[in-house]
C-alpha cells in the first residue's frame, strides 16, 4: 500500500492517528482544575509541534542519514518565512503560493550554501554552515532591512498590492486562509469539564507534516536514501565503488532544506510576521537537539524530539514558584520552602537546565534517542512474554 | 599491449623519491603481484592506479585510456575494481544492501536521483545481490550487520562487492594481511576460484609470499620506489638480486 512496507504502514498511521487526535490527547486534563495547565492542546502550540516536526523530520534526511551535521538549517526557516509573507503581501493570502514559494526559495538557498560548504566534511562543514546561517541573520537584520522589515521583522500592512486579492476594503488587514477557509478560525468542543481546540491552522499544517513524513519514509527506503546510508557508513568505499558522494549530500541538503522552508512558511502562515531571529544560531542548535533527542536516523524520532523540546519550552517554563508553593503546600512551611528552592531551578526560565540534563543522559544512556528507549522497553516486555510462555511450559510438565 | 601500461611513473614526498621511472605492464587476463620491502612503494604506486595520488611524471593507461586527473568514482566507472589493505565496507549497512550497492553504481552510473523508488521492487539488482552472496557461500549472512563479521568475512564480502561490478582489473592491496591462516587460505582459494571462472586482470600487492605465489603468474619486484626485475615466479625465486634486496641473504 502507498509503495510501503508493513511495518512502515504501521509507523505511518500511528502518526496520522496521533496528528488527527492530538487535540483529544494533549488535552487530558479538565480545563479548570489544577492540571490544565499541563494541557498543551491549544492551537499554537499544536502547531508548533507539527510545524517543527516538519523541521527535525527534514533535518534528520541530512543529518540522520548521511551523517552530515548542519549547524546552519535555521536560515531556511527564515527564509521561508520571509518568502511566504511577500507572497501575502504581493499576490494573494491564499496559504498554497506562500508555502510553494517557501520552499522553492529556500531550496535555491539550500543549493548554493550546500554547494560550497559540502566541499568539506565533518566539523569544517558544520562551521561552514554555521557562518552562512549568521551571514543570512546579520543580513536580514541590517543590510537587507528593506527586504526583511530588519529588527521589526516582516509585517503585512493594509496598503500591500496583494495582486489576485484585490485591494483591502476595510480596514482590518486580512488574514492567511486556504480558499476561504482562515488559518486562525479555531471551533472549540466542550464535552463536560474538558475544552478542546480544533484548529484550521492546525489541521492544515498536520496534513502537510503527515505528506513530509510519508515522503521521507519513501525517501528512507529507496535506493537513494541506502546511497545516503552509504555515505555515512564509508565514504572512501563508496568512492572506489564508482559513486560520486558530493551530489548524493547536495540532493539530501537541498531537501532538507525545502522542508525547513516548508515549515517556515507555515509557520509564516500561522501567524503572517516574519523576523531575523528566527534564523539565530540557536535555532539551528535547537532542531539538531530534537532530532538527537529523539534518535537521529529513525523514521519517527524527530517528530518525537520536537514535540518533546516543544512541549517543555511552553509547558514547564510556564512553571513559577508560588504554583510549586501550592503543590508542596502539604509539607510542613520549612520543608516546603526547601522542596520548593530545590525544584525550582528545573522549571520556569531553568527549563534549559532540565532539558540539558535530559540532553545528556539520552547521548550518554541512549544513543539512538527516544526510539531506542521506546525499542528497550518493548523488548524488556516481550522477554517477560516468553519467559512466562517457558515457565508455563515447564510447569505444565509432570514431575517425575 | 597490456591492459594496464605504467610508464615512467615518478612520485615525490618532500625530499622522499617514492617512486622513480616505473614502467610496469599488466597483461589481460593474467594475475600480476607487486612485491617489495616495507617502502618500497608499493601503495604509492596502487594509489597512482586509482586516482588517489597523481603521480609527478609519467602516464598511466588502462585500456589505452588515461586514468591520470580522473577521480576515483571515475575510475571505478572504467573498470577498476580495489580491495583496500583493512577490509573496506559499509559497516553500518546490512551485508545484503553492502552487496546491492556496487551493483546500483555500475547500472547507474556515479550518481541517479531514485529517491522515492523502492528499494525492495529493484527485482534485478536484489536477485543479482543474493546470487553474488550465494557464489560467496554468505547467503546465510544477507540480514547481518556487516559490521559485526569476522575480518575474514568482511575481505570476502569486500571482494565480492568489487566482482559484482564485473571489473576488468581488480586491484589487492595486500588483501591477507593481518588474517589468521585458515582465512589467508581461504582468500586465496576465492581469488583462485575468480581467477579460473572469470576473464578478469588482477594486480595485487601483497607481503605473504605464500599467498604471492599461490597465485601470480606474473612477479615484478620493487625496491625503493624503482622496480628491480619482473619474471615468473619460478624465476623470481631464485633470482639473487631478490633474495638480496626482498628476501634477505640468508634466505
Amino acid at each position: 500500500m502507498l509503495g510501503l512496507e508493513k511495518k512502515d504502514i504501521r509507523i505511518l498511521l500511528i502518526v496520522a492517528v496521533l496528528t488527527l487526535f492530538a487535540p483529544f490527547i494533549l488535552n487530558p486534563f479538565p480545563a479548570g482544575s489544577g492540571w490544565a495547565q499541563f494541557n498543551a492542546g491549544y492551537p499554537d502550540l499544536m502547531q508548533r509541534f507539527v510545524i517543527f516536526g516538519i523541521f527535525a523530520i527534514g533535518f534528520n534526511i541530512l543529518f540522520g542519514l548521511t551523517g552530515y551535521l548542519s549547524f546552519g538549517h535555521a536560515a531556511f526557516l527564515g527564509i521561508g518565512s520571509y518568502s511566504a509573507v511577500w507572497m501575502f503581501k504581493l499576490l494573494s493570502m491564499n496559504v498554497l503560493p506562500a508555502i510553494a514559494l517557501a520552499v522553492i526559495t529556500s531550496g535555491l538557498f539550500a543549493l548554493l550554501i550546500g554547494y560550497i560548504s559540502l566541499r568539506r566534511s565533518g566539523i569544517y562543514f558544520s562551521i561552514l554552515t554555521l557562518a552562512f546561517a549568521q551571514m543570512t541573520y546579520a543580513l536580514a537584520y541590517s543590510v537587507l532591512t528593506p527586504i526583511t522589515g530588519g529588527e521589526t521583522g516582516l509585517q503585512l500592512a493594509l496598503d500591500d498590492p496583494r495582486v489576485l486579492d484585490g485591494a483591502s476594503t476595510g480596514s482590518n488587514i486580512p488574514v492567511p486562509g486556504i480558499f476561504g477557509l482562515e488559518m486562525r478560525s479555531n471551533s472549540q468542543l466542550e464535552m463536560g469539564d474538558w475544552v478542546f481546540n480544533l484548529s484550521t491552522g492546525y489541521y492544515f499544517s498536520g496534513i502537510i507534516m503527515l505528506l513530509a513524513f510519508y515522503l521521507s519514509i519513501r525517501i528512507f527506503r529507496s535506493p537513494f536514501g541506502m546511497m545516503l546510508r552509504a555515505i555515512k557508513s564509508n565514504q572512501q568505499r563508496l568512492n572506489y565503488t564508482g559513486l560520486n558522494a558530493r551530489p548524493y549530500t547536495l540532493a539530501a541538503f537541498m531537501i532538507s532544506g525545502m522542508y525547513a522552508g516548508l515549515a517556515g512558511g507555515l509557520m509564516a502562515a500561522m501567524d503572517p510576521l516574519a523576523g531575523a531571529e528566527r534564523m539565530f544560531w540557536t535555532a539551528s542548535g535547537e532542531v539538531v537537539l530534537m532530532t538527537i533527542l529523539g534518535g537521529a536516523g529513525t523514521l519517527i524520532g524527530p517528530v518525537l524530539g520536537a514535540g518533546l523540546i516543544k512541549y517543555m519550552e511552553n509547558i514547564l517554563s510556564k512553571i513559577n514558584s508560588d504554583i510549586l508553593h501550592t503543590w508542596f503546600a502539604f509539607l510542613p512551611d520549612g520543608l516546603e520552602d526547601f522542596v520548593v528552592s530545590m525544584v525550582y531551578p528545573f522549571i520556569g526560565k531553568g527549563w534549559h537546565l532540565t532539558l540539558g540534563l535530559m540532553f545528556m543522559a539520552v547521548v550518554i544512556f541512549l544513543p539512538g534517542g527516544l526510539v531506542e528507549a521506546g525499542q528497550r522497553i518493548s523488548r524488556i516486555f516481550k522477554r517477560k512474554k516468553t519467559d512466562e510462555t517457558s515457565k508455563k511450559s515447564t510447569t505444565t510438565e509432570p514431575a517425575e | 599491449m597490456g591492459i594496464l601500461e605504467v610508464k615512467d611513473v615518478n612520485k615525490r614526498f618532500g625530499g622522499l623519491q617514492a617512486l622513480g621511472n616505473v614502467n610496469l605492464s599488466v597483461e589481460e587476463n593474467s594475475c600480476h603481484a607487486i612485491i617489495g620491502p616495507n617502502g618500497a612503494g608499493k601503495s604509492t604506486l596502487l594509489n597512482c592506479l586509482v586516482g588517489k595520488l597523481i603521480p609527478d611524471t609519467g602516464s598511466v593507461m588502462f585500456d589505452g585510456q588515461s586514468v591520470l586527473g580522473r577521480k576515483p568514482y571515475e575510475i571505478n566507472q572504467m573498470g577498476i575494481s580495489r580491495v583496500f589493505q583493512t577490509p573496506e565496507i559499509f559497516g553500518d549497512l546490512s551485508v545484503l544492501e553492502n552487496m546491492m550497492i556496487p551493483i546500483f553504481a555500475r547500472r547507474d552510473g556515479a550518481f541517479r536521483m531514485h529517491a522515492v523508488e523502492s528499494t525492495s521492487t529493484e527485482k534485478a539488482i536484489l536477485e543479482q545481490a543474493e546470487h553474488m552472496l550465494d557464489s560467496l557461500n554468505m547467503a546465510d549472512k544477507r540480514h547481518m550487520h556487516s559490521a559485526s563479521m569476522s575480518r575474514g568475512d568482511k575481505r570476502r564480502l569486500e571482494i565480492g562487492m568489487c566482482l559484482a561490478q564485473n571489473p576488468r582489473l581488480l586491484l589487492l592491496d595486500e588483501p591477507t594481511a593481518g588474517m589468521a591462516r585458515a582465512d589467508t587460505n581461504n582468500t586465496i582459494d576465492l581469488l583462485k576460484q575468480i581467477k579460473d571462472e572469470r576473464d578478469i586482470t588482477i594486480a595485487i600487492i601483497e607481503h605473504d609470499m605464500h599467498v604471492v605465489f599461490s597465485l601470480a603468474e606474473r612477479i615484478t619486484v620493487l625496491a625503493q620506489g624503482t622496480p628491480l626485475v619482473e619474471d615468473t615466479p619460478e624465476k623470481i625465486k631464485g633470482h639473487p638480486k631478490v633474495r638480496e634486496a626482498y628476501l634477505g641473504e640468508s634466505a
